[in-house]
């Protein structure tokens, strides 16, 4: 016990803290290496990211790399961590000894408000300076010891992706001693007063009560509502405090922010330099006369998504294919260095199968992750958002749930994490409630066998057709669906808008690098877990209990297994979309993971798929099955109705897994199912029932 | 001097103005002041976005957007 505590003290706690595209990230990744560790806080879904660095004398230093934020005034939950980290009010995670404020230094002024706020924390702070370059560039003057004395703490003028100013922000956070915040902006009398005596009703150290105190008297009454729940006499005396600023002839909601801004104000009258308004536009600015153009805009807009999508799709084809064939050579290497048995079975069929079914995903993965760290590093992202918010804003999203949804066309799996850009806790749920019905590549496999089946002879031109349409269902589907959502369960007024389009800059090689390879490990973990389970469960439900007589062909045995049975007992259900119980079976044994349905079908139909890309078998026998009246069970009907019914339906055991992790609770994750599945079984019903009754079979 | 306050939804790409007061609820007046959008703050508007909205201003050095609908309560006299 002794020793640790002393280890712990003699660690120094440094906390970064910043805008977002301050450069903040580039600093901590600069700082720590590869040294970084990646968790979450508890309770909450934002990402508590550490690493580890050594001080000018070799000192360990634990740094903590808080949410990018504008103010410490809380909207969103990343919002919420960094106030509450710095008023160390987070179990398991110390209150800094030192804080490390990364400002734009081409964007002082907006990025100086956080720090203002932050000098209020009365915690030692170290303001990096960073991207001076691109200032000068832009004819910005900064006078760094002038700012500084200004500030009452120590500036360090950095260049990040050079690393410049790094070795002397390290020796500013070594120091022996670092004094706290001597300045900070100062608050009109009647608010400072007010702000002394609320302080003095919180039960907290007087440090943290005076800056808590100001936090709350800016509060707007419904963030005050929702602090109701947990303490009555504060809010009453908060609301007091307010009452008495109004009647003085303040606004307790704008007076402190306004304050400090005439303090940034009058600082960077001293310290800052600028040209006259006259100034040649930046490269940035003539760059968005192209990318954010009436016409030109869609076009470099379409076109990045088209080219993103045509690597996830046609490169990612290569790595995927070595993947496959590692599994299917682990299979049979397996299968045939052991004697057959339900272990091996188990192995084969079960794990190698099934975890390789769900591994093959990660080169399609990597490549988006790279091509949305590179347009989150360039500041595209913001044009993105900027130019389809009026999309988005008429189902009642935001233009930053653009992103999540695109992703999900890959996969829902990233595009669930994505939403963590969202604000509004809403219309992140909506967002997560809707993206899988975005088309993902799982999806592809089956309708390339249904349309195998429902045209066997098709053009390329044709089959493209059929399956821009599923893609279209899907669309239309999420938003309509988010627009339901938001009219009913999750009712809440179109969030408000405010972007910050950063200038374009070249993307962080590094730091690109450094979240693919994060994004990667989280997923093979799960591959490794979740996925490992189900694949074990479906394989005995596909297995067990085994036929009595040991000659039976493997589509009798699955017949007679539970899943088989399962396919039965759901065919009251499924009848009335034309399906019968094989295709139930297929129904439940991809109920993990849609492109199972592929490979489940060929052993219901018994039918020898030793080479996957060759589906020319399973399609003629499915063409040729008949129902016992001889009419064909593969109408076009059905194949449209089962295309369908897979846009609408979940089917993916790894999006559930996700969706609990991200709303932290079970009961989204089975709403979701639920209303997918029934979205799934109207959809199937509509083309079944509703061709019919036009006469079509 | 002083032209009649009118809303920041009016302005045309490439017009100046300044902030004069606003008419929103005490959360959004919030949010827009931190992003440095304070009274008496001068603006640039630069462009509409392709659809219409929201609109891109540029204030303290930096690019905003904010949609047509928020613009509307932030009055604003034109320089």
């Amino acid at each position: 016990m002794e020793a640790t505590t002393q280890t712990a003290e003699a660690v120094r706690h440094v906390a970064i803290a910043g805008n977002p595209n301050s450069g903040k990230s580039t600093i901590f990744n600069a700082l720590t290496g590869l040294r970084q560790k990646v968790g979450n806080y508890p309770g909450v879904t934002v990402e508590k990211k550490t690493g580890r660095f050594f001080g000018s004398h070799g000192q360990a230093m634990e740094l903590l790399d808080l949410p990018g934020s504008y103010s410490l005034q809380v909207r969103s939950p990343d919002e919420a961590v960094a106030r509450d980290v710095l008023l160390g009010r987070i179990e398991g995670t110390q209150r800094p000894d030192v804080i490390i404020c990364v400002v734009d230094a081409s964007n002082l002024e907006r990025n100086l408000y956080l720090v203002a706020q932050v000098l209020e924390m009365q915690i030692p702070t170290v303001v990096a300076l960073n991207m001076v370059d691109v200032a000068e560039k832009n004819g910005h003057v900064i006078d760094v010891s002038a700012l500084g004395e200004q500030l009452g703490v120590p500036v360090i003028p950095t260049i990040a992706p050079k690393g410049h100013g790094l070795v002397e922000l390290k020796q500013a956070v070594s120091a022996a001693s670092l004094p706290k915040p001597v300045k900070h902006a100062p608050m009109p009398e009647i608010i400072d007063r007010e702000a002394r005596s609320l302080a003095e009703k919180l039960h907290f150290a007087p440090e943290i009560a005076y800056p808590e105190a100001l936090l709350l008297l800016t509060l707007h009454d419904r963030s005050l509502i929702e602090l109701a729940a947990n303490d009555k006499e504060i809010v009453k005396a908060t609301l007091d405090a307010q009452k008495d600023i109004l009647a003085a002839g303040l606004d307790p909601i704008s007076a402190p922010v306004e304050a400090r801004y005439a303090w940034i104000q009058a600082i960077c009258d001293k310290a800052v330099r600028k040209p006259g308004h006259q100034h040649l536009s930046t490269i940035s600015d003539r760059l968005d006369m192209i990318l954010t153009h009436r016409i030109l805009g869609w076009v470099a807009f379409l076109g990045a998504m088209a080219f993103m999508f045509f690597c996830i799709f046609t490169v990612a084809q290569v790595p995927m294919n070595w993947i496959n064939s590692v599994f299917d050579a682990l299979g049979k290497w397996v299968a045939g260095h052991m004697p057959d048995s339900d272990l091996r079975g188990l192995l084969t069929d079960g794990i190698i199968a099934g975890v390789g079914g769900v591994v093959v995903f990660l080169p399609q993965i990597l490549i988006l992750y790279f091509f949305l760290g590179i347009l989150e590093d360039t500041g595209y992202m913001a044009r993105a958002a900027f130019i389809m918010d009026r999309l988005m804003s008429r189902v009642g999203l935001h233009g930053k749930s653009f992103i999540p949804m695109l992703s999900s066309f890959a996969c829902a799996i990233p595009g669930i994490m994505a939403t963590r850009t969202v604000e509004n806790r809403k219309d992140r749920l909506v967002t997560i409630l809707v993206a899988p019905l975005m088309s993902c590549s799982a999806r592809l496999p089956v309708y390339a066998l249904m349309i195998a089946v429902l045209m066997p002879v098709a053009s390329s031109l044709q089959k493209a057709g059929i399956m821009l349409c599923m893609y279209v269902v899907g669309i239309v589907a999420a938003f309509a669906m988010a627009w339901l959502f938001k009219k009913t369960l999750l009712r809440s007024e179109t969030p408000m808008l405010l972007l910050e389009m950063p200038p374009y800059r070249m993307p962080s090689w590094k730091g690109v690098a450094i979240r693919m390879w994060e994004r990667a490990g989280l997923f093979l973990r799960r591959a490794g877990t979740v996925i490992l389970a189900l694949s074990i469960l479906l394989w005995a439900l596909a297995t067990f209990p085994k036929p009595s007589d040991p000659k039976a062909s493997p589509a009798d045995a699955l017949a007679q297994s539970v899943a088989g049975r399962m396919g039965h007992a759901i065919e009251p259900a499924i009848a009335p979309l034309g399906f019968d119980w094989k295709i139930g079976i297929g129904l439940i044994g991809s109920f993990a993971a849609r492109e199972v349905f592929v490979s489940t079908m060929s052993i219901v139909y018994n039918v020898e798929t030793s080479d996957k890309e060759n589906i020319a078998p399973l399609r003629d026998t499915m063409r040729n099955e008949r129902r016992a009246d001889g009419r064909p069970v593969y109408t076009p009907l059905i194949c449209i109705g089962l295309m369908v019914f897979y846009v609408l339906a979940m089917q993916c055991i790894s999006t559930v897994a996700i969706v609990r992790r991200e709303t932290n609770s079970w009961r989204w994750p089975l709403f979701q199912i639920a209303y997918m599945t029934a979205l799934a079984w109207i959809g199937a019903f509509a083309v079944y029932q509703g061709g019919r009754l036009l006469g079509w079979q | 001097m002083e032209t009649a306050a009118e809303p920041l939804s009016a302005l045309a790409p490439g017009s100046r103005g300044r902030v004069i007061s606003f008419d929103l609820s005490g959360e959004l007046r919030q949010r827009l002041l931190e992003m440095g959008l304070t009274v008496g703050v001068e603006f640039e508007v630069v462009r509409y976005a392709p659809l219409g909205d929201p609109i891109d201003i540029k204030v303290r050095g930096y690019h905003l957007s904010l949609r047509k609908r928020e613009a509307a309560g932030i009055l604003v006299a034109r320089l």
